[in-house]
């Protein structure tokens, strides 16, 4: 097999915090790295978490880090709103196609926010998970890098777009943008195009797709959030009352041959994360309960469980859920089933119930090449001529921490990569 | 106590997860379940049964040979197989708690009275006498099945369904003296006889 490189060049595909890390800790070694992300900003998944396990503390503060050392090295090029669409060659020389789409705002912008105060149309707010809506001219977030406001494609060519274009004082929007294809040598490709929850209209007997007052726990965290569609208010879908006796149902999804056939590992401490969302948010007169086959807490979180086990507040029912129904006169939830600890039939009802989801591989604008090993679940192995690697959750359902050293294991991987094929050039 | 219970005592000794896998239909999957109980929980009828399917599980791993052999629990399966095809684990729930059913029958352990398992024997040995079922007999030995006035009594109930059928020609009250059967009723059998000993043999039951 050919391993001459003629180019050195990493290629990071996804700037979630895997990404980030990839692209970062290679930067750091002095190569040159290629950071392609799908969306306007980095950031991905985790910048829309409210806190992480098992510190609970912000996941900004880990971006702020991130775009620090990003913002510092020279050695990084950013592409947003860019997606891969084609790879050829093999390892040490591959030829990699880019589709950037237009942002119709160009790098004089200023974030100063007068495109979004001019435009009045709205549209589902993505960092929310279509919880609310926002501008069509946005900037996604307060943590958005690159700080550059995004007009959405929708109200290019209306007269919305010319307002937003009218009100721009430093002449950014740009409404003739279009379309751009990009070919780019590369040495190794670090996939890191993460994960998506599992749908969860799919799980039928949980009628995610009928009761208001049953949502995902990726929707749980942004209720909670204060930059979130209620300020960080935990109030439910269904009429907007304070939601304080709470449901957590583990393995929406996973391990089910119906569904996933993994465990998604990161779950069970998700809620047990979210029971102290729950505490933080109504002190004692909150309750949560979670209802389990067993409770994974993985690796070195076995204290978080029992410092969870010890808050009052929190119950504990060995039973998956068979089946929810909804209380007609008040929209509670209602759930039955029946529990392994002594095999009791109950029915019982909470204002809200929050569906752990599973992880499963994002493949929306994701074009893998024929080239990629995947496992019986879809996650990347690798691939067939070892010069591209899968990190984080691409690779495996895994938590930041673990998608980190994940990243930074693929990172090494590429920098080996690119070595050898140097020394055979030289 | 019958030979073949007496047998299956003998040889599993206090192994009735390995009796149960070699000698239930499907008995090899009970090992599966991870006790999550969607299917206790999904059973239209759970809640008229004295173990459900998840219970009954962890009891033959358990050991607990009696009181799985004697439950009714097997009985009142209506085949919905609501719980088959929510199963996580994908485990044959329906299939695996007929074969127990038909198990428990055969050793003689099943529950006396239990009104399915004596209405499926009164269908069996009526389909087999002519291979055909003859419904008059069927219907007519299910309702006398208590003696002769309970019986009287369930016919006159049902007896404008029963002059209903005879209108609309399909019940012939002729079928009373013998009924019609298969044409080769000696090859019948035989085929019969023949499954019984293959059965017989492979589920360890024959003398």
């Amino acid at each position: 097999m050919a391993s001459i490189a003629t180019n050195q060049t990493i290629l990071v595909v996804g700037g979630g915090i895997s990404g980030m890390t990839a692209a970062l800790e290679a930067a750091e070694c002095g190569k040159q790295v290629i950071l392609v992300e799908k969306a306007p900003v980095l950031g991905g998944r985790t910048a829309r978490l409210y806190r992480y396990f098992p510190k609970m503390c912000h996941p900004t503060c880990g971006l702020e880090i991130n775009l620090r050392r990003l913002k510092q090295n020279r050695n990084v090029r950013l592409m947003t709103m860019t997606e891969v669409t084609a790879v050829t060659g093999s390892r040490g020389n591959y030829e990699v196609t880019l589709k950037v789409s237009p942002r119709f705002v160009n790098e004089n912008c200023t974030a100063c926010g007068k495109c979004g105060e001019a435009v009045t149309a709205e549209i589902p707010n993505p960092w929310n998970y279509g919880l609310d809506k926002m501008k069509a001219a946005y900037l996604p977030h307060n943590m958005a890098h690159p700080q550059r406001y995004v007009i959405d494609p929708s109200i290019v060519g209306t007269p919305e777009g010319e307002k937003a274009k009218a009100a721009c004082p430093v002449g950014a929007v740009d409404l003739a943008m279009k379309e751009e294809s990009v070919t780019l040598q590369v040495g190794a490709v670090i996939w890191a195009t993460g994960w998506r929850p599992y749908d969860a209209n799919k799980i039928q007997p949980y009628g995610y797709d009928r009761f208001p007052n049953v949502i995902t726990s990726l929707e749980f965290e942004r209720l909670a959030d204060p930059q979130g569609p209620t300020g960080g208010k935990i109030l439910r879908p269904g009429d907007g009352k304070e939601a304080k006796n709470i449901a957590f149902i583990q393995c929406a999804g996973s391990r089910d041959e119906n569904h996933l056939r993994h465990c998604s590992r990161i779950c069970c401490m998700a809620s047990l994360k979210q029971t102290q969302y729950v505490r933080e948010a109504w002190g004692d007169a909150g309750k949560s309960t979670i209802y389990y086959i067993d409770i994974r807490a993985i690796d070195r979180f076995e204290d978080f469980y029992q410092m969870v086990q010890k808050d009052a507040t929190v119950s504990f029912v060995k039973s998956k859920v068979a089946k929810i129904v909804e209380n007609q006169e008040n929209g509670n939830p209602v759930l039955h089933g029946v529990d392994t600890e002594g095999y009791h039939r109950y029915a019982t009802e909470h204002d809200l119930v929050v569906l752990a989801v599973g992880m499963e591989p994002e493949i929306t604008g994701v074009n893998l090449p024929d080239d990629i090993i995947l496992d019986s679940s879809n996650f990347i192995e690798g691939s067939k001529d070892m010069g591209m690697f899968g990190a984080g959750a691409a690779a495996s359902p895994l938590d930041v921490n673990r998608s980190v050293q994940s990243a930074t294991a693929a990172s090494l991987h590429a920098i080996q990569i690119v070595n050898k094929t140097a020394r055979a050039e030289a | 106590m019958t030979t073949a219970n007496t047998n299956a005592i003998e040889r599993y000794r206090n192994n009735f997860l390995k009796e149960v896998e070699a000698n239930v239909e499907e008995g090899h999957m009970v090992k599966m379940c991870m006790q999550c109980g969607v299917c206790a929980g999904s059973c239209p009828l759970g809640n008229a049964w004295e173990h459900s399917p998840q219970k009954i599980f962890m009891m033959i791993r358990a050991g607990k040979r009696d009181e799985v052999l004697g439950s009714d629990s097997m009985f009142m399966c209506t085949s919905c197989y609501n719980c088959m095809v929510r199963c996580p684990r994908q485990l044959p729930i329906t299939h695996i708690m007929h074969g127990l059913a038909n198990y428990a029958h055969r050793l003689g352990l099943a529950p006396k009275g239990q009104p399915t398992r004596e209405f499926a024997t009164l269908f069996w040995n009526n389909a087999i006498k002519k291979g055909r079922v003859n419904e008059l007999k069927l219907t007519l030995g299910h309702y006398f099945r208590g003696g002769l006035v309970s019986g009287i009594k369930e016919a006159m109930a049902m007896q404008k369904i029963g002059l209903g059928l005879f209108l609309a020609k399909r019940l012939n009250p002729m079928e009373i003296f013998g009924g019609h059967g298969v044409k080769d009723l000696k090859g019948f059998h035989a085929i019969i006889a023949k499954a019984k000993e293959i059965e017989d043999r492979k589920k360890g039951f024959s003398a």
